[in-house]
């Protein structure tokens, strides 16, 4: 469970944050949504520790991120981001094991580990000796997830994992990372400008506007009953362009 | 005489020197004390090269171990280090000591001695010649004209006077010469290697020469004589330290008053002319004066690369070497330590900015001549190039690469370690890469101070144009740099994975 207090992130005279109080519960997703410069990624990087708000706290499972306990905090967390992010200098295998490897596992619990996630994420076992840029955007995002959760950590955050997928490609994963997430129940939090696929991932869904949650609640009521012009210009936005072929 | 001398602003050079004389602390490398071996200097053109080597030979028949560091930069490099006990004897000239070296203190003549004295330093009688300017005319017209002193020049007002430059400027040159000698003639500028060939083809009547000029002999042109001691003394004596055995000291003495000018003429064209290696002309004409048995053995041409070569990869092994192990710390902190970054990379880059003469010229007063010296320099000069790639490396580095290093919670060490240098690795290879030709090719200068190496035969064919020997330095030079190239090549192939070479 994540949870925000009054967090508030400002850049000289820009505000991204201004004063956000969410929770992501456990064993559910956590979709969060809205324009470019909403704050949503802002969010995300303040949650994994990446950005230190300016004021309020950040509690991961009750524990509040600090100075002190951000690197502890942090091997409970998994973060994936837009095109991976991984290290063009390791294999995906290597990739992967990074963490582990520092922290001292032994090579038969990383070959263990690294077996059960190939397996999860249904990645060929051969991708994993080839370099990032060998492999393709759908690969690398699976092997990014790997690493993400390599140490079998209580939080997954990602930021746009499909957002620089082809289409095909992104629906494949997207089937696959939606079974991943249900089948592990983990704290899920997922940044996306796109409509449907927060509706897809989503139990909960918060949508943002210029730093403060304009709605949050399931899709369906985002839908239904959008608390303001906004929330229903922006899902309207996205659906116009397919309606006329309803028709 | 033909010295270089380095000048260089006063602020900038003690700056430096702060910054040399820490890292000569730092260095581990002063543990020549015990060393029993006299070591022989001399400057780099041919007539103080062949003093240097009669000096060696004489040590050495009297049963001293005796080196020759032939060709050192200039005479203030000699003294500096004959003060500091680097070396222990070399030939220098009056006139040089009197007006460049001691001219801060004004010495009189008379007082040479003493003033030597207080520095540890004594001085032989003078060897025999004057080796000062001098006014040459060919043989046979002086005897036409009946012309044997610069006096009689008056009675001649037709001759064409053809002067080197230096010498139409010099406070002793032509106008002073021309107002002594109440002379008519008004003289042109030449460039002084086209005024032998000038005087031979009748061009020129009368050049300006040094008295010793291995040319005076080839051309057989007459010297005249300077009655009214115009052009100040030039004589060459032997400076050594006061510590040289009594022994030593005797041996080189020998040579007191035993060189007339003509016979320093005689061996300069046969070392500058008949191209004989000076060490032979030394040991020829002891042989000869003293019923010595020297024998100088010339050293193979293969024999002398692989020493060469030995020398010039101690020079840059030490500083490159040197200077990874510092510069990539160096460009780490650069790049992490807010506020460090732009003063490590100043620093670094005005080094750079001294020519690389003038770094060496400044190494020799603290340092003294040889290898240390060399070294320091040549590390100095290398740290640029590793700085900087190594900090730009990681600069360069990808936000998202940065952030997905952080977010996955590895210590600062172990992120620097396992992910931020290897994705720097190819820049900071190429820095090394840049570092290293450099130094390959700096290192080549090291032979002025004294350090050896491909710039030994380089400066040695520069002053005999002689382009064999020119060769003999610049082609290793090129192999090798072509050599260590390769080496980093392959050290990149098999550091760099194969996502990450280019």
């Amino acid at each position: 469970m994540i949870t925000l207090e009054s967090v508030a992130k400002h850049y000289g005279e820009a505000v991204a944050v201004d004063g956000i109080s969410l929770t992501a519960d456990a064993q559910q997703t956590t979709v969060l949504i809205g324009p470019s410069g909403s704050g949503k990624s802002t969010l995300l990087r303040l949650m994994i520790g990446l950005i230190r708000p300016d004021a309020g706290t950040v509690r991961i499972g009750g524990e509040t991120l600090t100075a002190a306990t951000i690197q502890s905090l942090r091997h409970r967390m998994g973060y994936v981001i837009q095109e991976g992010g991984l290290f063009p200098h390791l294999t995906g295998r290597r990739n992967a094991a990074l963490l582990a490897h520092h922290l001292g596992w032994s090579d038969a619990r990383i070959d263990d580990r690294i077996a059960e996630l190939t397996d999860l994420v249904q990645l060929h076992p051969d991708r994993l000796s080839q370099y990032p840029d060998e492999l393709s955007g759908g690969q690398r995002q699976r092997v990014s997830l790997m690493r993400a959760l390599m140490l079998d950590p209580d939080v997954l955050l990602l930021d746009e994992p499909l957002g620089a997928l082809d289409p095909m490609i992104r629906a494949d994963l997207q089937d696959d990372l939606r079974a991943i997430f249900r089948r592990l129940g983990k704290t899920v939090v997922l940044v996306t400008h796109d409509i449907g696929e927060a509706g897809y991932f989503g139990d909960h869904v918060v949508l943002l506007r210029a730093g403060t949650v304009e709605q949050r609640g399931t899709m369906q009521t985002l839908v239904h009953d959008p608390a303001s012009e906004f929330v229903a210009s922006f899902i309207q936005a996205q659906r116009a362009p397919l309606e006329h072929l309803g028709d | 005489m033909t010295d270089l001398s380095f000048t260089l602003r006063s602020d900038v050079r003690s700056l430096l020197l702060a910054v040399v004389l820490v890292l000569a602390g730092a260095s581990p490398v002063h543990a020549q004390a015990a060393d029993t071996t006299l070591a022989v200097g001399s400057k780099k053109f041919t007539e103080n090269v062949v003093l240097g080597w009669a000096a060696t030979h004489l040590l050495q028949q009297t049963g001293h171990a005796a080196t020759h560091r032939a060709q050192l930069g200039g005479s203030r490099f000699l003294w500096e280090a004959l003060v500091r006990g680097d070396i222990d004897v070399y030939p220098e000239y009056t006139g040089t000591l009197l007006q460049e070296i001691l001219s801060a203190s004004s010495v009189r003549r008379d007082a040479l001695a003493d003033t030597l004295a207080r520095y540890g330093v004594a001085m032989t009688a003078p060897l025999g010649f004057n080796n000062t300017y001098a006014l040459g005319m060919r043989t046979n017209l002086a005897d036409s004209l009946g012309v044997q002193t610069i006096a009689d020049l008056r009675a001649h007002p037709n001759l064409e006077l053809g002067f080197s430059n230096e010498f139409m400027d010099r406070a002793d040159g032509w106008p002073s010469l021309r107002q002594a000698y109440n002379l008519p003639q008004s003289a042109r500028g030449v460039d002084h290697d086209l005024a032998y060939r000038g005087l031979m083809n009748g061009a020129i009547d009368v050049i300006d020469l040094y008295s010793t000029d291995a040319e005076v002999e080839k051309y057989d042109i007459r010297v005249l004589a300077d009655t009214r001691d115009h052009f100040p003394a030039y004589k060459a004596v032997f400076l050594y330290r006061m510590d040289l055995p009594a022994d030593a000291v005797a041996a080189i003495k020998r040579l007191e008053g035993q060189l007339p000018a003509d016979t320093m003429q005689r061996l300069n064209a046969r070392s500058k002319i008949d191209q004989v290696d000076e060490r032979v002309v030394a040991a020829n004409y002891l042989n000869a004066a003293f019923g010595l048995s020297v024998a100088a053995e010339t050293q193979s041409r293969t024999h002398r690369v692989i020493l060469r070569s030995r020398e010039h990869l101690v020079l840059v092994g030490i500083s490159l070497g040197l200077a990874i192990l510092l510069g990539i710390p160096l460009g780490i902190v650069a790049a992490k330590v807010r506020g460090l970054g732009g003063g490590v990379l100043l620093a670094v880059g005005l080094i750079y900015t001294i020519p690389s003469l003038a770094l060496l010229a400044v190494m020799v007063p603290p340092l003294g001549v040889g290898r240390v010296p060399a070294i320091t320099a040549l590390f100095l000069y290398s740290l640029l190039p590793i700085v900087w790639n190594t900090y730009t490396g990681l600069n360069d580095i990808a936000g998202p690469l940065r952030e997905s290093a952080e977010a996955l919670g590895l210590s600062s060490l172990a992120k620097l370690w396992r992910v931020e240098v290897p994705l720097a690795a190819r820049s900071i290879l190429a820095g090394l890469k840049i570092a290293a030709v450099i130094n390959v090719g700096t290192a080549t200068l090291g032979a002025l101070i004294g350090a050896g190496g491909y710039g030994q035969p380089i400066l040695t064919g520069i002053r005999r144009a002689n382009m064999g020997l020119i060769l003999e330095g610049t082609i290793p030079a090129a192999v090798l740099t072509v050599l260590v190239l390769a080496l980093f090549e392959a050290l990149e192939r098999g550091l760099l994975p194969r996502s990450m070479r280019g």
